[in-house]
């Protein structure tokens, strides 16, 4: 791995030459700022209707799934013949789901927020001090990425359970109080953007290093921390390994967890009662929906920055 | 010049307070654990009994147990399949994306609201959709006069299925290839077409090459996922109800390693196991970067 992984300069954008001007004025225009209505168009438009529908359809059939009795949730009919909203009274009725629900909201949060202060804050280091170890130091960050999870999984079990924690939801995010990797990797991106002569003014002002940090690090990165925040809650809801390693007393259950709970007693063995499962489902996934709603723009400006770096 | 060293050795010590919680949880959680792991993985520790040293017959098991092979080979065939074809799909859909102007934002949205089903929940739901005799799926290649085959309980379509589910949430790719493709400066486009290079070449020759990076960094962390891949699978087929009936040929290497673990309590093994993982995915990304090396073209590189 390399260390000197400092951001991309900003393409220079060459000035068009007269050729080239006239050429986009003719036609061809790859970002489709003009676009000729003709059989490629409506082709593209096709194939991309054919794709979201593939894409979204699962959700929408989900829903209506959700909804229907066991008799017809095999029928892949879009609207129920008869709604039956008494799944989810079952789904209620099948463990503590309001539980699970605030179980994962609190561990997802607490997970968010303890990698996000704790990456931001390492990666500033990184970011604005020059000291003898930084390059390999900074290498080993990187180099930890690529460690599976599954080698240290064991032996970070057995610390857990030499502290007496197994079975609460602490081992679930109290490891992201020590900063993440890839988190690390993309906030120093982020730090080493903002222009030194900001930090030397505030040095000769007086402020401390954590001054420089908590005032102008962090207020001017804004987005980047939402960014990690928001990909922390979502990652950190989905898990299902941590919850069934360490999880074992029902009420301490995230919400995968006891989904899978359910759609095993449920839907793979006993009455197989798929419309409850596929209630349970459309409850677990419910609440990303959301987050997604409102956090939508962080999500794509998220990814578009990790392809620059990439 | 005395003062100088001493804001040097005050930065130092900064700098050191900022990275310290990533030195504390790196010695806690990664470095003492892996020598603890790789400890572990000469022993018989069942967390019930002390460990004893069991020099390497863990190892030996390894080679002897077929069900680590049968794991494995699962797995690279999984990853062999939605790797590439994930890579493909996405581009594709990138591809078009581009070319719809202000539209994009909608389809992103279309196409990255999967990314947010959590895995269990993309398991269960296509555990129903993917069924062999009434699943919307196997319906849809009805009516064009495929007869879909038993893609959860036909032991042959149970990777494959995997996959499917795997493909439906690219969305993450999709954003970053049209992201790439979006920073591809469209002066290369112009002087292509000048010089009078067809669709099919300005695609080889212009954009290939200016979203390898992008490429490249989505095949190895798609590859290194794909070979740790456990919440779709252990969903899908496995659970306390199943074990009997479970066909091994589910059985990836992160369930295998799971249940020995944490179902059989065989912590040796399963140690051992997940540094024959460790080894794996570190010779895959290797060869990865030295193949990516010949092809990726990094800006304010020497090349151009």
């Amino acid at each position: 791995m390399t260390t000197d992984l400092r951001p991309v300069p900003p393409p220079t954008e060459p000035s068009l030459q007269p050729e080239a001007k006239v050429l986009e004025r003719q036609s061809f225009s790859p970002a489709g700022s003009r676009r000729r209505v003709g059989p490629a168009m409506v082709l593209r438009w096709l194939l991309l209707l054919v794709f979201s529908l593939a894409f979204a359809y699962p959700l929408v059939w989900l829903v209506s799934a959700s909804l229907k009795p066991k008799s017809q949730v095999f029928d892949n009919k879009l609207v129920p013949e008869t709604v039956q909203w008494s799944n989810f009274l079952e789904v209620w009725n099948a463990g503590p789901v309001l539980r699970w629900l605030l179980n994962s909201g609190m561990v997802s949060l607490m997970a968010a927020l303890a990698v996000t202060f704790s990456s931001a804050f390492v990666a500033f280091g990184f970011a604005y001090f020059r000291f003898r170890l930084r390059g390999p130091l900074f290498g080993l960050v990187l180099a930890t990425m690529m460690l599976p999870g599954a080698v240290t999984m064991i032996p970070v079990y057995l610390i857990w359970h030499q502290v007496g924690l197994v079975d609460t939801q602490v081992p679930l995010w109290a490891g992201n109080l020590f900063g993440s990797a890839f988190y690390i990797f993309l906030m120093r991106q982020f730090f080493l953007g903002i222009p030194r002569e900001l930090f030397e003014a505030a040095r000769i002002d007086g402020c401390s290093h954590f001054g420089l940090f908590r005032r102008i690090a962090l207020p001017l990165c804004r987005p980047a921390l939402i960014i990690v925040f928001i990909f922390e809650l979502q990652a950190s809801w989905s898990d299902l390994l941590k919850p069934l390693i360490y999880l074992q007393t029902e009420e301490y259950f995230t919400m995968p967890r006891g989904l899978k709970q359910i759609v095993d007693g449920f839907a793979l063995s006993g009455e197989y009662h798929w419309e409850i499962a596929m209630a349970a489902t459309l409850v677990a996934t419910l609440p990303m929906i959301i987050v997604f709603a409102f956090g939508q723009r962080y999500f794509m400006e998220g990814l578009a920055t990790t392809a620059k770096q990439g | 010049m005395a003062s100088r060293g001493l804001l040097q050795r005050r930065e130092a010590r900064s700098a050191y307070l900022f990275i310290a919680p990533w030195i504390i949880g790196f010695v806690v959680f990664t470095a003492g654990p892996m020598v603890a792991s790789l400890w572990l993985s000469f022993t018989d520790y069942s967390l019930v009994d002390p460990a004893h040293s069991v020099g390497t017959a863990n190892y030996q098991q390894l080679l002897d147990d077929p069900r680590v092979a049968k794991s494995l080979a699962n797995t690279f065939v999984y990853a062999a399949l939605f790797v590439p074809l994930g890579t493909v799909v996405a581009l594709a859909l990138a591809m078009l994306l581009q070319k719809v102007g202000r539209a994009s934002g909608f389809f992103r949205t279309v196409f990255y609201l999967p990314v947010m089903t959590p895995a269990v929940a993309a398991g269960a739901m296509f555990l129903l959709l993917l069924n062999g005799q009434r699943g919307l799926v196997n319906q849809v290649l009805g009516w064009f006069g495929i007869n879909g085959p038993d893609w959860t309980t036909d032991p042959a379509w149970l990777k494959p299925s995997l996959a499917v589910v795997s493909l439906w949430t690219v969305g993450g790719s999709i954003i970053i290839y049209l992201a790439a493709l979006n920073n591809v400066p469209r002066q290369l486009y112009e002087a292509a077409l000048l010089d009078g290079a067809g669709p099919v070449r300005r695609f080889v020759s212009v954009t290939l090459p200016m979203i390898s990076g992008a490429l490249f960094f989505t095949i190895i962390t798609h590859t290194i996922a794909a070979m740790q891949m456990f919440d779709q699978a252990y969903t899908m087929f496995y659970g306390p109800q199943q074990k009997a009936t479970a066909s091994d040929e589910s059985l990836v290497y992160m369930v295998y390693l799971f249940q020995n673990a944490f179902e059989f309590f065989k912590m040796g093994f399963a140690s051992a196991m997940a540094w024959l993982l460790f080894v794996i995915i570190l010779v895959i990304t290797v060869i990865q970067v030295r193949v990516g090396n010949r092809f990726v073209y990094y800006e304010g590189g020497s090349t151009r």
